[in-house]
């Protein structure tokens, strides 16, 4: 940085004076460096810290009979085929026609909010969605199922392993591949 | 005749204590901050709007990627007592070396039959080590094992439950995390975390 030399320099005393170099260094150049170092190590650090989701699995070993039966009208189910699609329906198989969607605010973010209110407002108890993830989706599918519910504030879902006429339902839509 | 000067005001600052405070400040940062490792293959976290962080102790991490598991540990010591243990297990001794460059590892992914010829590599050699994953089919269920040692371990040094967390990545097909779940729920550990990174609702 510029330094304006304000010693004076008229040597009209006539005696020669030894100058004395002065202990000052510019630390301006020093501090930039330093304060920059500051900033990055303080980025990496706060954000580099991962999220966590929690998830609670059903346990496998519970006995049938103190499992809460749980009307099928308020039920929906939840299908994860390939190629980021779904595929949903409320109730019980094969009763209703399953709807195929995608992810996001337009597809299954509006679903779920939908039949939420649907279902609260025809039987006065909040809604349950069963997730079945199939062989051919993939792990982002999952966490954004996951995350879903989160966003539509659904409480009470659960991941289900799924079973074979599912399975047909998702070839039949082509979205097992 | 002396002309009248006018005393110009010097620009210099004293940055001693400036500089002081900022080099405080830049040491703390450099010593708290962690030196992330790179992960044993590519992982590509999927997104959330969940904000929860996740805690830095007594924490487990299983790593599923490419179809292959890797299993890490938090905390030097419940790592060494963990492979101890899963060394008197599997009939392997290892010695104090291998135990502390296992200590200061991440995830690793080496059947036990490998894990002491892994060990005695060199830094720049393990790079180059293609891991395998642990193995956790039914034949040998390697993976059962480490989970289990660890969750003892952990109870007996620090008293506390060990918690579980799923780091997969966004193109891992379901069977393989389905895989890892069931193994967790033979345990009877049915509430664990998925990492993810963070993402704004809005899409």
């Amino acid at each position: 940085m510029a330094e304006l030399d304000t010693s004076s320099k008229d040597g009209k005393g006539g005696k020669v004076r030894s100058k004395k170099a002065s202990t000052r260094v510019d630390l301006t150049a020093m501090v930039d460096l330093a304060f920059l170092l500051i900033t990055f190590f303080m980025l990496t650090t706060t954000l580099n810290k991962p999220q966590a989701m929690d998830l609670a699995m059903p346990d496998k070993d519970q006995k049938q009979t103190d499992q809460l039966a749980v009307a099928a009208s308020r039920t929906m189910t939840i299908l994860l085929g390939s190629g980021d699609k779904i595929e949903w329906y409320i109730g019980e198989p094969g009763k209703s026609a399953p709807t195929v969607e995608g992810f996001g605010k337009t597809g299954i973010r509006k679903t779920l909010l939908e039949n939420s209110q649907k279902v609260k407002q025809t039987t006065g108890k909040d809604m349950f969605v069963i997730i079945k993830p199939s062989d051919k989706s993939v792990y982002k599918n999952m966490v954004d199922i996951l995350d879903e519910m989160n966003i539509a504030n659904i409480q009470s879902y659960g991941i289900v392993d799924i079973s074979q006429p599912e399975i047909d339902l998702l070839k039949k839509d082509n979205i097992y591949q | 005749m002396p002309r009248v000067k006018i005393k110009r005001k010097s620009t210099v600052t004293d940055m001693t204590a400036m500089c002081d405070v900022a080099f405080l400040l830049l040491t703390f940062f450099i010593l708290t901050a962690k030196p992330k490792v790179p992960d044993p293959v590519e992982i590509d976290v999927p997104g959330s709007t969940v904000t929860i962080k996740q805690p830095e102790e007594n924490i487990a991490t299983l790593v599923v990627g490419k179809g292959k598991v890797f299993f890490d540990i938090t905390g030097a010591k419940i790592r060494t007592t963990t492979l101890e243990q899963m060394g008197q297990k599997y009939s392997v001794t290892f010695n104090e070396t291998e135990k502390a460059r296992y200590a200061s590892m991440q995830g690793v992914g080496v059947p036990m039959s490998q894990m002491k010829q892994y060990l005695d590599l060199e830094s720049d050699q393990r790079e180059n080590f293609k891991q395998p994953g642990i193995p956790a089919d039914s034949v040998s269920n390697e993976l059962f094992n480490w989970i289990r040692e660890a969750r003892i371990a952990t109870k007996a040094i620090n008293g506390a439950e060990l918690r579980l967390s799923i780091k997969g990545d966004s193109k891992e097909e379901y069977p393989t995390i389905k895989k890892v779940i069931d193994i967790l729920q033979k345990q009877k550990v049915n509430k664990f975390s998925l990492i993810t990174s963070l993402r704004s609702a809005k899409k």
